[in-house]
């Protein structure tokens, strides 16, 4: 049985723990909400400034998942990062076609162009907690919880994962959108847990949005 | 299990598999130089489609097709995946409408060569514009489904090269758990200006065409293409064989021999692992594909591995990192062989590209040539191919890599005559 251990939800302007609120540090307010929210998190890992916003949102959503597991950074195989979104890496894709839109300014850069695949977004996730396990990107008209629940559950049939992290990283422009299960299976294969990983409780976690009950 | 069924290669090499598959088995090589295309200032060397051909393919494919949209709002991505999936469908015989059929698409970057239009309206500076719908490779996928008149949910695998492999492994397991019978799965891609000037950007692309492992080897040729493997759960397919066989007659009689007693071939298992280490980079230890390898070829005999085909993209980084994996997953004795100084590294259509031409090699007997390798230029001892070399083994290896750390591993088998198929 697949189980749900916690759940994180991160929006424009708000973001969650198992329904619980992150508060974001005051003296940091008014700058980007995701840079905000990474000083809140006392996280020392400079690379995330290079990141695009993709990135960055995949990767807290990662940090606050994971921040109280215990044996962090202990290299893993057995551990699947699956992320779907809409808008694949779109947002970066048109900041790159601006660097060689015109010939009298073109000049493409490399440092934007590797951010303009969305697997990057998977990727960061490995390299920052030294998962060794699948890592895969899928792209869905909109938030999709059928399509999640079988592409996880046929990933955990098909390879010996024990655990993954389960994300919509949905960003374009000003809007982003992240929301992230940290599945695991249970040897008990007792149903109608409160903590089963279903498709109806995928959509529920996506609903709660802000100012959704916990 | 999960049989092959159907496929196809449309590329600057021909718009079948099996022209594809001949013209790499005499040495031809797709890769040509190109001045002043898609309005890249700098030259580079490339394999493109000929875009005349294809609209005369595609008109073919959509003649009598009520769900097709006036050829005009097809993109060149667009086309080309439907020619390539319009003839695999049509050589594994299934009616791609039913419901039973699930289409999986790889792709890594789709019509996004789309965006130069978008923002020329614009203009710079301004906020981001709302994106014609295309340009989602969702929607472009449904656009594709659509014309087949398929209304399952399409699956959309942009995992950057390795890609193919990733579609490949989305749809077998979709197979496996029943969800679907049968599994059309596309991989393409067309350059741009967005694509070339990106690699460029990197220093990536080799200015002549590319040497996979060899020790004058400088960067890649990029390359388009699309390519489709029909996937069938084995149960359902010999289920429905009858009935299929029954729609023989409008095949000749070698067409028939063929379609009813084909060569089976087989993929039978696969992995991805990350190697958790770098972004752009690969592992200097090769510790993401040789994990790939290790979990795809559990249990399996290695004498019964004809050949290794590489992910080889000629890149200095790269095939030197494929030569550590290869040789700590204790394959360096096999023949080994990278097929992009053919076709120029294809992305999202390479993995599935590149395991039909295998396949169609196995069926032959032959590991084929590494084209452009003369001299080794990798740690390892390996044993690269500089010919077609004959094989009588009945399993082949896929490996590929790609940006974002990931690399795949897939094992395909294929009989050659129903005696070895019943050993097996």
């Amino acid at each position: 049985m697949l189980r749900i251990k916690t759940y994180t939800r991160i929006l424009p302007h708000h973001a969650s723990q198992n329904g619980v609120s992150i508060s974001v540090d005051e003296q940091h307010a008014g700058a980007n909400f995701l840079e905000a929210l990474y000083y809140s998190l006392r996280v020392d890992y400079p690379k995330f400034f290079k990141m695009d916003k993709l990135s960055k949102l995949g990767f807290l959503l990662a940090e606050l998942t994971l921040r109280a597991e215990p044996e962090r950074f202990v290299p893993r195989e057995d551990v699947a990062v699956i992320c779907f979104n809409r808008s694949s890496s779109l947002d970066t894709d048109v900041a790159f076609q601006r660097t060689i839109q015109r010939a009298d300014s073109y000049y493409p850069s490399p440092a934007v162009f590797v951010y303009t695949l969305p697997n990057i977004a998977t990727g960061e996730i490995a390299i920052r907690n030294k998962f060794f396990g699948e890592t895969s990107f899928y792209i869905t008209d909109q938030f999709d919880a059928a399509q999640m629940y079988s592409t996880v559950a046929d990933t955990f049939a098909d390879s010996p994962f024990t655990e993954a992290l389960v994300a919509w990283v949905e960003c374009f422009g000003n809007d982003f959108d992240g929301l992230m299960l940290h599945v695991k299976t249970s040897p008990d294969r007792s149903k109608g847990r409160e903590n089963d990983f279903t498709i109806k409780r995928l959509e529920d976690y996506y609903e709660r949005g802000i100012g959704g009950e916990p | 299990m999960i049989l092959i069924i159907g496929h196809n290669i449309v590329s600057a090499l021909g718009f079948s598999s099996d022209e594809n598959y001949l013209q790499v088995r005499s040495g031809t090589s797709g890769v040509r130089r190109c001045e002043n295309v898609f309005g890249v200032p700098e030259p580079f060397a490339a394999s493109l489609i000929n875009d005349d051909l294809l609209h005369q393919h595609f008109f073919y494919a959509q003649l009598g097709n009520e769900h097709a949209l006036p050829m005009e709002q097809y993109s060149p991505f667009e086309m080309a995946a439907i020619v390539s999936a319009a003839d695999a469908i049509r050589r594994a015989k299934i009616n791609p409408a039913e419901s039973r059929v699930l289409f999986v698409f790889s792709t890594t970057k789709g019509n996004v060569a789309m965006l130069e239009d978008e923002l020329q309206d614009v203009g710079q500076g301004k906020a981001s514009p709302a994106l014609n719908p295309p340009i989602y490779l969702a929607s472009s996928a449904r656009r594709i489904t659509e014309f087949f008149g398929n209304r399952n949910t399409p699956v959309v695998v942009s995992n950057a090269c390795i890609s193919g492999a990733a579609a490949l492994l989305a749809a077998k397991r979709a197979l496996d758990a029943w969800r679907y019978d049968f599994a059309v799965v596309v991989g393409a891609d067309r350059l741009s200006k967005f694509i070339v000037s990106g690699f460029q950007s990197f220093k990536a692309l080799a200015p002549e065409r590319c040497k996979p492992f060899d020790s004058a080897r400088c960067g890649l040729n990029l390359g388009e293409a699309a390519a489709t493997m029909v996937l069938a759960n084995v149960q359902a397919e010999f289920a429905c064989r009858g009935e299929r066989n029954s729609r023989l007659y409008a095949f000749s009689d070698e067409e028939k021999m063929h379609l009813m007693f084909p060569p089976y071939s087989f993929l039978l298992s696969g992995a991805i692992r990350n190697d958790a280490n770098h972004i752009s980079g690969p592992s200097r230890t090769g510790e993401g594909a040789l994990r790939a390898l290790q979990q795809a070829l559990q249990g399996v005999d290695r004498s019964r591995i004809a050949f290794v085909c590489t992910h080889g993209t000629a890149s200095v980084y790269n095939d030197e990192m494929e030569s550590i994996a290869i040789d700590r997953a204790g394959l360096s004795d096999k023949p080994i062989n990278g097929l992009k100084a053919y076709f120029g590294h294809t992305l999202g259509a390479a993995g599935i590209l590149e395991s039909i031409i295998s396949l169609l090699a196995m069926r032959d007997g032959v590991a084929l040539k590494t084209l452009g390798y003369e001299a080794s230029g990798v740690s390892r001892q390996l044993n690269m191919t500089t010919g077609n070399v004959p094989v009588s083994q009945p399993y082949f290896v896929k490996m590929l890599s790609g940006f974002g750390g990931g690399n795949a591993a897939l094992l395909f088998g294929v009989q050659r005559g129903m005696k070895n198929f019943l050993k097996e």
